[in-house]
């Protein structure tokens, strides 16, 4: 791990800049929550709710720490913590498999 | 480019996870012959690479966003089985933790940005960087032109797995079940937004990152084993 600690400084870096990832208003298209797709057709297709109503709460919706409201800092922090969070999961999932599968 | 629930049947959900089922098996059997754990901790970074870059959404005219993805970058540097789990990893995260792509369509989103795109854009970058030096130009060129590709096929992939549900499932009345535009709109929607936008923000990335690597530490892309067992 140590041989690239420049390279994990950056990653470090982007962490920081995320938030600029949200400056982008609007969803990719075809990513629509559902009350985003009644707006678009004026209906939502039958199986489109069933499957979109399936039993899974993430942990950080959207990438927001529900309760921080919706102003920009408050969607900021939520998106900065979802970076931790997510390359912290990221890393240790590969290094655990990487354990598990590759030889000594 | 991440599938949420709902947009695709069962029926394809289930198609598209048992095509990536063998595909990550076959990763997994490749990345135990050919990785050393030296190489673990390079997939463990570039994957926090991809999730990162993938939070930085880019506005798309029209009202909607796109963004990079990276996937060519880790089938260069590692090889494209290794890209495969990687980006995988990273995609079972973002929809279990973060509700990006639905759990149904991890399947369709894995074999999409997981395996699609790294194995075309690596293959371009093969192709035109084909016995060239270590440092040389033709593999940043290669390295961008790849993941442009790469990108806009995976974008092509799901467009068309988005475009055959309103044909494939629909009610008695012929109201669609699942996503309701036709190939018609979706190809046209998904490769607009990834050849403006996320095509060039990716082909910047890749080619940026490979150009550097090459000029000043181009011993790295020997960790590619399909690099080393060139000689």
């Amino acid at each position: 791990m140590k041989r690239y600690r420049k390279v994990w400084i950056l990653l470090a870096i982007l962490i920081g800049l995320t938030p600029l990832g949200l400056l982008a208003g609007g969803t990719a298209w075809g990513e629509w929550g559902t009350d985003e797709i009644k707006g678009l057709l004026g209906y939502i297709p039958q199986g489109l709710a069933r499957l979109a109503g399936i039993n899974h709460t993430p942990v950080l919706p959207d990438y927001s720490l529900p309760g921080l409201g919706g102003n920009f800092a408050g969607q900021a922090i939520g998106y900065y913590i979802s970076a931790v969070v997510g390359a912290v999961v990221i890393v240790l999932l590969v290094l655990g498999i990487g354990r598990l599968i590759v030889r000594k | 480019m991440h599938i949420p629930d709902g947009y695709l049947s069962p029926a394809t959900c289930g198609t598209m996870y048992a095509i990536s089922l063998p595909l990550w098996v076959r990763a997994g059997v490749v990345i135990r012959k050919t990785f050393t754990q030296r190489t673990v901790p390079t997939l463990a970074l570039l994957s926090a690479f991809s999730f990162l870059i993938m939070m930085f959404n880019v506005p798309v005219p029209g009202g909607t966003t796109a963004h990079a993805v990276g996937g060519t970058l880790i089938a260069i540097l590692l090889g494209p089985w290794a890209a495969l789990i990687g980006e995988s990893l990273a995609l079972v995260v973002q929809a279990v933790f973060f509700g990006d792509g639905g759990i149904t369509a991890i399947g369709a989103n894995c074999f999409n940005m997981g395996f699609v795109l790294p194995f075309v854009g690596y293959f371009v970058y093969r192709v035109i960087s084909w016995r060239s030096q270590l440092g040389a130009r033709r593999r940043w060129i290669g390295a961008a032109i790849g993941a442009y590709v790469g990108i806009n096929m995976a974008a092509l992939v799901a467009a068309i797995e988005f475009g055959i549900q309103p044909y494939l499932f629909h009610t008695a009345t012929g109201a669609p079940l699942y996503c309701p535009y036709g190939l018609t709109q979706t190809i046209p929607a998904m490769l607009f937004a990834h050849s403006l936008i996320a095509g060039p923000v990716e082909a910047v990335i890749t080619g940026g990152v490979v150009a550097f690597l090459g000029k000043y530490h181009p011993e790295v892309f020997k960790l590619n084993p399909y690099e080393r067992s060139e000689g």
